[in-house]
């Protein structure tokens, strides 16, 4: 890990100030994920701006029905919000199908979304990494990719997002409530803040440079059942094979979306309002590019949706 | 050769309060076992994947090795040096030796301050992967308590008499 | 007192947070920090490396590569006993595996070591490697054969067959305690705080590599977190940090990464295994064949023994057993809990459950009907061989009989449910091991000896026996283990530690009693009176274990312990995922010393079985030979929430061939064939046969409905 400067800020226009006067800075909130890559080096900032202390730790209802939440609220707290648990449980049974207790305790709503890829290619700096050294390569592609993209995929990345947070975020529409240099307030709609590859992968956001979350807010509450499937190896704290959040009334798609197949949460809006899950499959996968070792998740995807759905159906009878 | 600057953090460490001046590269746990010499909480792996360095922060859980130290100001830290003594152990401490609830030890604090977070986070109505209803108050079962568990592997594997112990704790009235 | 399930005596310290472990002691006061820069390729040179800016960072009191390390003894082949040879670290530009140590850095403070490390200029030379076990070639040099009759022509002349390839991954012990050292050189003397098995057989190799006389080198691990193998031989932080004292005069620690120690410490070889069963149509064997390739290093040669298992489980008139190696440039193997017999037993447990089913049997028949009471290769007769009553009484036990007898029958909701079986087999091995034992006119008793703790219950057991030895409460036993300056045993490994430490302690007990009835008589009440009177300055023994090959029982009987594993498990019908649900081990291991300690440890070793089965496997990029996924959150051991109710029965047991307490060993034996059992319940519960472990969804989904 190399030296850094540390500072502690006390409010949202504080930090921005800070970032823009010092290039190359990091905010700071959660850490469980900007720690553990500064350890092995693929995070280098030379400025911490700990952010911990701004407030913006509640989650409060908005004028339109839905709720804003705090960027700082923790990922244990979320999912314990009464109203979130009753509202939006496609968003409560994501998050706890994350991580352990200890890491939900600490991780934030606005670190959650800036969570970077677990690709095991990013992960070792001895491996080329467009996203880590933009221009050198892809160790991936080629290799081991067992758990990697099968969808949105480039020449340049196969990496997936990691986050089930954000796969519940994006069926439900979120939009994400940022402030920039000069205290320039921005609504960035969930769809458009995770970024497919291209020949950028490491442009993984639509975050400027400096530019805070503040906030995520939820539209008003769509009804129908809300359901989050985590498919993994291990029964607990582990990353997913693939994941689905789907939101259903009277065996009918209203909200789809699919963790675990691209390097942004995979919202399949064309299946939406139908009721064939192999026909939502068809649609999800179509334009799918898999490896011969992460083939089987295109049949583990339409095996999901489809027991995800008639369990859907079966809760609602 | 230049030296590395040092920042002031004070902490309040099973009740007492520590002042410390540290490189900010060092995490929570290395703070607790190479400044404070509070070796009860232990490194596993580093990188949030283990839980064997769980403490609680202000009264929750967390994994110390990926905290920062100087993120800590005026924060409360309980490790496992403040929960029992071997001449007073706590009831769920006395629970693990027990139902022999491990075998080398080391996973053994952050599994024990990580049971006692569970009963609690349990009561306190936060939810689990394995939680049915959202809604309705949430049953202290054997499910919930494993999945809540999972944050700290034990590679002795002595998972079973884990339960056994939390059980027992629960039984006594905790 | 011995055999009753007494706590551990170490449990309260352990529970506080007050034992401490290695990098925890506090012997040598502050200490710096080392820290490892391993090779970024597989294989090839270090051609420049530039350390000049690691040299001026903060805190940085020495950087070392192959260009300036001291000079230490030389490698050594592999012909000798793997326990003695040296270790020299960063002693060539020669890259041999990924993550090789090429340059070590000790600073003020671990993070300015770590960050000193980062600065390190490297350019390699990269040479081809060989990174994937290809399967059997043509050409293969035959190791270890055990053979009996003519298998080809059995297998020729059935008439019910079996053939089937099986693979087996790397494994890693990783025990939850990193690997580190505290290494203190004061005096001429090097002064190590390990995490260690076995302490005096370390101190020969470590000495060639430092040219250090053994004698002065003191190694001392108190209390280690988890071994199951991985900390049996000596490894690089023991060497770096004792250099790094040496050099500097001052303690120096050093801890390696998670991730280091799945480079720097050894793995269990992959495997590709042909097996080959034939049998009558009733059931009984007439052909066991099994033929295992297994991975070693190019100049090392960690011979897992794989197809060993199925030299002495069943009886078969003909029988060929034999492995084969393929060299890769990985690091070298090393032991991981049940070496042999836990990729052996699964792979072979499978085959007999694919053989019961073309033969329309249940599978525990087929297991009773080629039991034998005479070991098949060594033809002596088998001490305390209790298959056939592990597989009774876990059938009754377990609720076999309400099994699903065709395969995918039986259905919990989304779940395909299935029982699975195995048996499982573990050789009896023991050392030659000395313990003392000493009576203090005070009334203490003090045992000591240099075996080790690493969760193993040795405290305990040791106490327990000693005091039923001479009849004095375990409150005034104290036990001391694990230093070089204690009688030499061999430490924990191999399921061998004890029966050794306790047989070598009930004999210096045994000693002193007869010592003491000299002067006394043996009508006395009070062991400690006796002793202050006749032995004011205390009295000692020193009680001794035979080696194997010295033991005369050794050659008129083979000695194993035995066990049998149950399972059930669902199978998610739409995702493939597979939990266990319920599981039993019922074994005969001898007379048990602690039922609470020894209960834990076979249900410990009986999860192991589970992840090898479902989870654990060390994936190897084929194009540059570094592990894929070689940490916690990738390399999959089991949670909290994969393990429902265990539970594992010892029968009552006595083998008294193995020595005259009747002990054996019970750490490698409840892994054993426990992934059969799991590998089997899958199978009856989807009718899906993965013989490429471990059995994943992504295997499991093309088979199912």
């Amino acid at each position: 890990m190399k030296p850094f400067s540390y500072e502690r800020v006390a409010s949202p226009g504080e930090a921005v100030e800070a970032a823009a006067a010092r290039p190359g800075a990091r905010f700071i909130a959660g850490g469980t994920n900007l720690l553990d890559l500064m350890k092995l080096g693929i995070e280098a900032p030379q400025h911490l701006i700990d952010v911990n202390r701004l407030g913006l730790d509640t989650i409060e209802p908005t004028a339109e029905g839905g709720l804003r939440i705090g960027a700082l609220v923790r990922n244990a707290d979320l999912a314990a919000d009464r109203r979130v648990r009753r509202d939006y449980a496609v968003l409560a049974r994501a998050l706890v199908s994350g991580a352990s207790g200890q890491l939900r305790n600490k991780a934030t709503t606005a670190g959650n979304l800036m969570q970077r890829t677990r690709c095991p290619y990013f992960y070792n700096t001895d491996m080329p990494c467009n996203k880590r050294r933009p221009g050198s390569g892809c160790a991936a592609i080629g290799g081991l990719t067992h758990n990697l993209a099968v969808l949105g995929v480039s020449d340049a990345c196969i990496a997936t997002h990691p986050s089930d947070m954000c796969v519940a975020l994006r069926a439900l529409d979120a939009t994400v409530e940022t402030v920039g240099a000069g205290g320039r307030a921005r609504s960035i709609p969930i769809a458009a803040f995770h970024r497919l590859p291209g020949d950028r992968p490491d442009i993984e956001t639509a975050l400027e440079p400096g530019e805070l979350i503040t906030a995520v807010t939820l539209p008003a509450p769509l009804g129908g059942v809300q359901l989050y499937r985590k498919v993994r190896e291990r029964a607990s704290y582990a990353f997913a094979n693939l994941t689905v959040a789907l939101v259903a009334e009277e065996g009918q798609i209203v909200r789809l979306a699919f963790g675990g197949l691209a390097a942004k949460p995979w919202r399949v809006e064309v299946a939406e309002g139908g009721d064939d899950a192999d026909l939502a499959a068809d649609l999800a996968l179509a334009g799918a590019t898999p490896t011969e070792d992460n083939a089987y998740k295109l049949p583990l995807a339409r095996r999901t949706l489809k027991a995800t759905l008639a369990q859907a159906t079966e809760v609602r009878s | 050769m230049t030296a590395t600057p040092r920042l002031p953090v004070t902490l309040s460490v099973n009740g007492e309060t520590r002042t410390l001046t540290l490189d900010p590269r060092v995490t929570l746990l290395d703070a607790l076992r190479e400044h404070l010499l509070l070796t009860g909480t232990k490194k596993g792996c580093d990188q949030g994947q283990c839980g064997a360095c769980t403490v609680l922060v202000n009264g929750r859980r967390i994994n110390s090795c990926l905290s920062l130290a100087v993120m800590h100001e005026g924060d409360e830290i309980s490790t496992i040096e403040g929960l029992g003594t071997p001449e007073a152990l706590h009831p769920m401490q006395a629970a693990f030796i027990e139902h022999d609830g491990f075998q080398c030890g080391y996973c053994t604090p952050g599994q024990i301050l990580s049971s006692l977070s569970v009963i609690e986070e349990i009561r306190a109505g936060v939810p689990s992967h394995v939680t049915g209803d959202l809604e309705a108050p949430i049953p202290l079962s054997d499910a919930e308590i494993r999945e809540r568990m999972s944050g700290n592997l034990c590679r002795c594997a002595a998972y079973p008499n884990i339960m056994a112990a939390i059980r027992d704790y629960l039984g006594e009235g905790a | 007192m011995i055999g009753q399930g007494i706590s551990r005596t170490d449990g309260p310290i352990k529970v506080t947070g007050r034992a401490a472990y290695s990098a925890e002691r506090q012997d040598a006061g502050p200490t710096l920090h080392g820290y490892i820069l391993g090779a970024g390729i597989g294989r090839g040179r270090v051609a420049r490396i530039d350390i000049a800016a690691a040299e001026a960072a903060p805190g940085v009191r020495l950087v070392w590569t192959h260009e300036n390390a001291p000079e230490q003894g030389p490698a050594e082949g592999i012909e000798g006993d793997m326990m003695d040879r040296t270790r020299p670290e960063l002693a060539s530009d020669r890259i041999n595996y990924y993550g090789m140590p090429i340059a070590f850095v000790v600073a003020e403070s671990f993070e300015e070591a770590r960050a000193a490390a980062g600065l390190i200029a490297v350019e390699y030379e990269l040479e081809p490697g060989a990174f994937t076990l290809s399967g059997f070639g043509p050409d293969l040099n035959w190791r270890r054969p055990s053979q009996a009759g003519d298998i080809d022509q059995a297998m020729r002349e059935g008439p019910v067959t079996l053939e089937e390839t099986y693979s087996t991954p790397y494994h890693f012990s990783q025990p939850m305690e990193l690997h580190a050292c505290i290494a203190d050189w004061r005096d001429g003397h090097l002064h190590l705080y390990l995490t260690a098995q076995m302490v005096n057989q370390l101190t020969t190799g470590l000495g060639k590599t430092l040219r250090l006389d053994p004698g002065a080198i003191s190694i001392d691990s108190a209390y280690v977190g988890g071994g199951f193998g991985s900390k049996i031989v000596l490894h690089c932080e023991a060497v770096l940090a004792s250099l790094a004292t040496m050099a500097l005069g001052q303690p120096v620690k050093l801890m390696l990464t998670r991730r280091q120690i799945f480079t720097l410490v050894g793995h269990r070889p992959a495997s590709i295994s042909r097996v080959r069963l034939a049998a009558t149509p009733d059931g009984r064997l007439t052909a066991l064949g099994h033929d295992a390739l297994i991975q070693v290093r190019t100049d090392d040669a960690w011979d897992e023994g794989v197809s060993s298992v199925g030299k002495a489980l069943y009886a078969s008139p003909n029988r060929l057993t034999r492995q084969a190696h393929q060299a890769l440039d990985v690091q070298p193997g090393e032991p991981v809990r049940g070496p042999g017999e836990l990729p052996g037993l699964m792979v072979l447990e499978s085959a007999m459950d694919e053989l019961a089913e073309k033969l329309g049997m249940d599978p525990i028949e087929l297991r009773l009907r080629n039991d034998t009471q005479i070991d098949p290769d060594k033809r002596l007769p088998l001490s305390g061989r209790r298959l056939a009553d592990c597989l009774r009484e876990g059938a009754e036990q377990f609720g076999w009989r309400d099994r699903p007898t065709r395969p995918a029958s039986r259905r919990d909701g989304r779940w395909l449910v299935g029982y699975g079986v195995a048996s499982s087999m573990r050789g009896h091995y023991q050392t030659s091991a000395e313990v003392l034992v000493r009576i203090e006119p005070d009334g203490f008793v003090i045992v000591r000896s240099d075996m080790t703790d690493i969760g193993t219950g040795t405290y305990t057991i040791v106490a327990q026996v000693v005091a039923e030895a001479l009849g004095v409460p375990m409150s005034q036993i104290k036990v001391e283990l694990a230093h070089t300056k204690h009688p030499k045993g061999n430490g924990a490994g191999g399921s061998w530690g004890a029966a050794n430490t306790t047989v070598a302690a009930d004999r210096a007990a045994a000693e002193l009693r007869a010592r003491i009835a000299v002067v006394a008589g043996t009508g006395y009440n009070d062991i400690f009176a006796e002793v202050r009177r006749h032995f004011p300055d205390g009295i000692e023994e020193i009680g001794k274990t035979l080696d194997n090959k010295d033991d005369p029982n050794y050659r008129t009987h083979a000695q194993y312990t035995y066990g049998a594993s149950f399972a059930e498990v669902g199978v998610d019908i739409d995702t493939g995922e597979v939990r266990l649900r319920r599981m039993l081990g019922v074994f005969a291991a001898g007379r048990i010393l602690n039922a609470k300690t020894a209960r834990s440890q076979l249900i410990g070793g009986m999860i192991w079985g589970v992840s090898a089965a479902l989870q654990e496997a060390g994936v190897l990029d084929p194009r540059h030979g570094h592990w894929v996924n070689g940490d916690f959150a990738e390399y999959l051991i089991p949670t909290h929430a994969d393990i429902p109710a265990i539970d594992a029965i010892m029968l009552e047991d006595f083998d008294d061939k193995a020595n005259h307490l009747g002990v054996k060993g019970i750490g490698e034996l409840g892994a054993g064939g426990t992934g059969g059992s799991v590998a089997n319940a899958v199978y009856n519960a989807t009718g899906v046969r993965v013989r490429d472990f471990p059995i994943t969804l992504a295997k499991l989904l093309p088979g199912l409905p």
